[in-house]
């Protein structure tokens, strides 16, 4: 069953790719049905892939028969021998039903999202073939089929951002995903290394057994000793940070919006950043032996959780507003993760993935109907025009804001929750960042809102006449995704952080028992519990003050905070700072190695010196070559001479 | 060889032809003016030659140097009529026979 799963996205690849290399000519009809295949075929085998992965879910989750499957010897190189195995326990069957479930309904969402584009059969391909990467991931059983999937997902994201390659802004962007990327590769790449000098191997089962005997070992590293669980964990983390956009390597997440909307919902909300939640969660028990490293995790996702909602308050792209949403509830996963509530990290996970992919094809919807427009400044006063949307990003809306029964009230409160509950230092700056990011993000989600659908449109005529419902194939997905961003947070409750947890997770997480925080959770005073849910109701009232009944406020507020605001609205610069830093000397030094290095060194003394020494010889031989007789005459006579000469004075 | 003035030996035969040769060789690539004086010098450079045959031949007493001179001789003239026919037809087709006019393989 679990080899369906993985395995069928990729054939759906294959074939959709199959299909893409079909030479249709002019012939429309032949092309819409070519498309019509390539979208039944993968969205079929999704479909499939996405009810085993909920059978999985049952058996593995609920029953708690977690097992592992080997497919293929894969490497065998010295003391490394590793085997391509699906190791599939709770946490895996979490993921498999996130990553199928959405994956299938961008799948049909596709269908009617894309059904003008030309490259229809490259686009599915493409999603099915990140798909399989990304399940690939989940399901690994040692580090480096992990790495395997973690790159596959990198190489589909890349190719999806850049997929309308003739738009330069995009190819810019995927470059950029994929260089900043690398960075974070590189930590976890080393971090891999790293855990095989430890401990002599790299499957993750053989690791965690050794790890707590490994707890007070340590690492030469340079001129120092390190603990080595720690090291180990940071440089993982380090990989986790850049895939799951957190501070200092999230720049590449809004220039991702590029890409087409269901891309946007699929790998830049739901599943691939959210890659670097699943792999911590999955090391929980080396990071359980790091205090450090926990504490980094804390600091780093508290910090992202609030800085990201700062600069989704200020941005008025409908889709970069929802990135760094995004990127602010990643942040929450990780200090969920630092502060040990690995558990609830993945319920967010879950209930995240839900709402936020409703809220991207939501928005995407919302740009089919305005003709592609995504500037909030010229939308409004559409709600009319397409209720049916309208509905659903109001569910997404109030489960990313926290507002019962709706699921992220109960995800986000038991991250806040343990926040609070691990009784620390950076405990507290979690919690209280997460209160301050939990208001912000309950305010930009209204302020989306109403910026989009209400007050007086903005709009052109052209566009307004045009507004439009979408079809029914993109809006039945959303209906499902609708229906898990409200049930999944109560439904999941108990089986996630409530009373079922210990049977649910089986032994996929580890948890020291000098890590209570989740635990402590269930005994937080009142005014911890009800926080969250006042600021969020704050957050939304102020939005319908600002926006909705004086609308002249927002001036005023920008106006009197405006130093605050550029800052803030420029992203705090951080483009600008890696620009200087990195890119600008990056080109210093490459158009150097090109100019000097190349073209004045390599060229001017290899292929182009040497074919100019010939030249100018042969410049110079040709002047010889006069055309008078005497001049030959009178070479010859020398040849002679020099000969009888030779003759004479050498040999005779 | 003492009695210079008294005796014509081999040694003023091939002093005679020594000259004439290079005269015939100054002839062929000073010579700016003309093609024919060009032919002239090589029928010197010729001539210079056949006489060393000839002053050997009789040192020698082998009879096989003059017969070879006079073959030398009828390729000469062979070689005289055969240039001065090829310059009559370039001086028909050019218009001059300055050998500094004629510069065709110029590089």
């Amino acid at each position: 069953m679990i080899k369906a799963i993985v395995f069928l996205p990729l054939l759906g690849s294959m074939l959709a790719g199959i299909i893409a290399f079909v030479d249709c000519g002019d012939d429309k009809h032949k092309k819409h049905k070519m498309d019509l295949y390539a979208q039944w075929i993968t969205s079929g085998f999704l479909l499939v892939a996405m009810v085993l992965s909920w059978m999985t879910f049952y058996q593995v989750g609920l029953h708690g028969e977690a097992y592992s499957v080997t497919v293929m010897s894969w490497i065998q190189s010295g003391d490394l021998d590793l085997n391509w195995a699906f190791k599939v326990d709770t946490l895996t069957a979490v993921m498999l039903v996130v990553v199928c479930t959405v994956s299938a309904m961008v799948h049909v969402y596709s269908i009617g999202y894309m059904h003008h584009d030309p490259d229809v059969p490259r686009f599915q391909s493409y999603l099915s073939l990140f798909t399989f990467c990304m399940l690939m991931l989940v399901t690994a059983d040692n580090l480096v089929q992990m790495f395997f999937g973690w790159e596959g997902v990198g190489l589909a994201s890349y190719l999806l951002i850049g997929f309308w390659y003739n738009k330069p802004s995009a190819n810019a962007a995927a470059i950029k995903a994929f260089v900043v990327n690398r960075v974070g590769d590189f930590g976890f790449a080393l971090g891999i290394f790293a855990a095989f000098v430890m401990f002599g191997t790299v499957s993750l089962d053989q690791i965690f057994a050794q790890a707590g005997g490994m707890k007070d070992a340590t690492i030469h590293i340079f001129s120092g000793e390190f603990h080595a669980i720690t090291v180990i964990c940071i440089l993982l983390f380090i990989g986790a940070m850049g895939k799951s956009a957190q501070l200092g390597l999230h720049t590449w997440l809004p220039d991702a919006m590029e890409g087409p909307t269901p891309v946007s919902a699929l790998i830049h909300a739901a599943t691939m950043v959210t890659a670097g939640v699943f792999m911590v969660s999955r090391m929980s028990p080396l990071f359980e032996y790091s205090d450090v490293a926990l504490q980094v995790v804390t600091i780093v996702g508290a910090s992202t959780a609030i800085f990201a909602a700062t600069i989704g308050c200020t941005q008025f792209d409908i889709k970069r507003v929802i990135a760094y949403s995004t990127c602010s509830q990643l942040g929450y996963m990780f200090f969920a993760i630092g502060v040990s509530a690995y558990q609830a990290a993945i319920f967010h996970l879950l209930t995240h993935a839900f709402f936020k992919a409703l809220l991207f094809l939501g928005a995407g919807s919302v740009i089919h109907a305005m003709s592609d427009e995504q500037d909030m400044r010229k939308m409004g006063g559409i709600w009319k025009m397409i209720p049916v949307t309208y509905g659903l990003m109001w569910i997404g809306s109030l489960a990313l804001a926290g507002i019962p029964p709706f699921a992220g009230f109960y995800s986000k409160d038991v991250i806040l929750e343990a926040a609070y509950g691990a009784h620390s230092a950076v405990g507290g700056y979690a919690f209280w960042m997460g209160i301050a990011a939990a208001f912000l993000t309950a305010f930009y989600s209204w302020r989306l809102i109403i910026m989009t659908f209400h007050g007086k449109s903005r709009a052109d005529e052209t566009v307004l006449a045009h507004v439009h419902e979408s079809p029914k194939v993109m809006i039945l997905p959303l209906v499902v995704l609708a229906a898990g961003a409200i049930i999944a947070g109560k439904a999941g409750y108990e089986w996630f952080v409530g009373h079922d947890a210990a049977h649910f997770w089986g032994n996929a997480i580890l948890v020291l028992e000098s890590h209570p925080a989740l635990e402590n959770a269930h005994h937080v005073p009142g005014w911890v519990k009800n926080l969250p849910l006042v600021v969020g109701g704050a957050g939304i009232a102020l939005a319908y003050l600002m926006y909705m009944f004086v609308p002249s406020l927002p001036a005023l507020v920008v106006k009197a905070i405006k130093p605050i605001h550029t800052f803030v609205f420029n992203k705090w610069f951080f483009d600008e700072l890696y620009d200087a830093v990195f890119v600008k000397p990056a080109f210093r030094i490459g158009s150097g190695f090109w100019k000097i290095g190349d073209e004045a060194i390599i060229d001017g003394l290899g292929p182009n010196g040497i074919a100019q020494a010939t030249q100018d010889t042969a410049q110079k031989a040709g002047v010889l070559q006069s055309g008078y007789l005497y001049h030959y005459a009178f070479a010859m006579l020398i040849g002679v001479v020099v000969m009888v000469g030779w003759y004479m004075i050498i040999v005779g | 060889m003492h009695e210079i003035g008294t005796t014509i030996g081999l040694g003023h035969y091939l002093a005679v032809a020594a000259i004439l040769f290079a005269t015939g060789m100054f002839g062929v690539f000073l010579n700016r003016k003309n093609v024919i004086v060009i032919l002239m010098s090589i029928e010197l450079l010729l001539l210079a030659v056949n006489i060393n045959m000839v002053a050997f031949s009789v040192e020698l007493g082998d009879l096989v140097g003059q017969v070879f001179t006079l073959f030398i001789l009828t390729v000469a003239a062979a070689e005289a009529a055969i240039g001065l026919a090829i310059l009559v037809v370039f001086f028909r087709n050019r218009g001059s026979i300055a050998v500094d006019d004629i510069r065709g393989l110029k590089g």
